[in-house]
């Protein structure tokens, strides 16, 4: 039993919509991405509609550097979905990117194993069952 | 132009059905056996009532039917968590402008018997394809940053649900009333770790009545007045998909200096504490934020049964959600009423003549409440 990351990930499937599909082509290119105003420079997550800041809806989608620390962690034991059975117990982390973007992801390799409160992660990319590649991060 | 509502509303009744698992009963007929109980209580002509507020209930119009009220105001708020103290708020800015002279409040659940699960495909969100999900997941993420930060311990943490249990053991309405160890909270199983079993409320039915009015109408009723002294409220919505992890901090500590404030009390006049407990972590956040001990400091504050009965801050003293019923924060504004009067039975806290009510949550609210 592990807790770490590792393909294929059980987990739900994503519900793509038009505002979140960026995210997932770009992650399938292996590149972790988020909206970006292009009025006023500010970066906001998860996707929205306009610019949480100043309303604009002009937006892009830009690349951040991957580079993020660990604020927090928790191992769900619960069942949640049924298709998650096989890799109960998991680990969930909150991770604070170097551009100041928060994120809810998974943890790879020694950083799940052995979690450090502040620790440096970069992001890399793991499978779930159907072939689409997640951000999760792993140890710097 | 401001002016104070402080002392000028009241809760004059409140009732309260069984709570427990009830698949062959429904909404209304819950909150019909709620409001027939709160009715009684303060011995209103119900023709008086003109003013409705339902929350969790399916729909405002059939509640209104069922118990046979023509309000001249309404409002139906959803079946959030934490729409007590919205709804506590709400019910007396209306009286305040005279859209009403008697606000019936009528909150019903009947969430075991529809098996609801709080997570999961029940509640999709955008964080699903890492796995993570419900309410009970988002305060196991703040309360690990709370253990990294202040060094606070599940054990420390156990304190909570101990002490609640106690206050259930005592309260025979309540649904969990065996007696609870700090080692049995250890040993119970994890759900979303750090976060165990016992840290989680109760998912049972049953349904909660409130009536306000002003304090001057309420000299006509059965009861002593129960007058509202302050409130204070601030929401933290702005980064909602997230857990929020500065623990409601400042959001708490805005609304509990307001209610202190228009109320004119401070911490050492509060008898008793009615807290929102989801999760036990949310009692800690709510006792640093509130200021009655310093900030990360809530672990240590707790130990050795400072919210229990004779402590020094006896705390949801009917068992809270985790063991007496999950009404919603609705149940805890009831017991705030029913100590203040000296109906606690068994678990009366002695001389208890000021109570605070607190939801930290995102949507925070804290209410001040006294009786002559």
């Amino acid at each position: 039993m592990t807790l770490s990351a590792s393909a294929p990930l059980r987990r739900p499937e994503p519900k793509i919509t038009p505002l979140s599909a960026p995210f997932w082509e770009m992650a399938n290119d292996r590149t972790l991405a988020t909206p970006l105003c292009n009025a006023c420079g500010q970066r906001h997550f998860p996707p929205g509609p306009v610019c949480p800041e100043c309303l604009s809806t002009d937006l892009g989608w830009s690349p951040v550097s991957g580079r993020a620390r660990l604020v927090s962690w928790v191992v769900f034991h619960q069942v949640y979905w049924e298709d998650v059975r096989e890799d109960v117990p998991y680990l969930v982390a909150t991770v604070d990117l170097e551009e100041g973007v928060r994120l809810i992801t998974n943890l790879a390799g020694a950083a799940a194993e052995a979690p450090v409160h502040g620790m440096a992660l970069t992001v890399t990319f793991v499978e779930n069952m159907s072939g689409q590649l997640l951000p999760v991060f792993e140890a710097a | 132009m401001t002016h104070s509502q402080s002392g000028r509303f009241a809760i004059v009744g409140v009732g309260t059905t069984e709570y427990g698992a009830f698949p062959h009963r429904d909404d209304y007929g819950l909150a019909a056996e709620a409001f027939a109980h709160a009715v009684g209580d303060c011995g209103i002509d119900k023709r008086e009532i003109d003013g409705l507020l339902i929350s969790r209930l399916p729909h405002h119009a059939r509640t209104a039917e069922t118990i046979g009220i023509e309000p001249r105001w309404t409002l139906q708020l959803p079946g959030h968590g934490r729409m007590s103290g919205i709804g506590i708020v709400e019910a007396m800015a209306a009286l305040d402008a005279g859209l009403c002279n008697y606000a019936v409040l009528l909150y019903a659940n009947i969430g075991r018997s529809r098996r609801v699960h709080y997570g999961g495909d029940e509640d999709p969100g955008f964080w699903d394809p890492w796995g993570f999900t419900s309410m009970g997941g988002i305060h196991a993420m703040m309360f690990r940053e709370h253990m990294e930060r202040y060094g606070t311990t599940t054990e420390q943490l156990a304190e909570v649900p101990v002490a609640f249990r106690h206050h259930a053991s005592l309260n025979p309405g309540a649904v969990m009333r065996r007696p609870m160890t700090i080692e049995d909270h250890e040993l119970s199983r994890p759900i979303c770790e750090p976060l165990r079993l016992f840290d989680y409320c109760l998912i049972n039915d049953g349904a909660v009545c409130l009536i306000l009015t002003t304090t001057e109408r309420a000299r006509d009723l059965k009861k002593k007045p129960v007058r509202i002294l302050g409130t204070g409220a601030q929401e933290s919505l702005r980064h909602s998909s997230y857990p929020e992890m500065d623990f409601w901090y400042e959001p708490t500590r805005l609304a509990g200096e307001s209610a202190r404030g228009q109320a004119g009390v401070t911490h050492d006049d509060i008898d008793a504490l009615m807290a929102y407990d989801n999760f036990a972590p949310t009692v800690l956040f709510s006792l640093e934020g509130l200021g009655f001990c310093p900030r990360g400091e809530a672990g240590r504050f707790v130990e050795g049964g400072t919210l229990q009965l004779g402590g020094r801050l006896p705390t949801n003293t009917d068992g809270g959600h985790l063991s007496n019923s999950y009404m919603q924060g609705w149940a805890l504004n009831v017991e705030a009423v029913r100590q203040l009067r000296g109906e606690g039975g068994d678990r009366q806290v002695a001389d208890c003549r000021i109570v605070q009510y607190v939801q930290s949550t995102p949507c925070t609210r804290s209410i001040i409440y006294a009786i002559d």
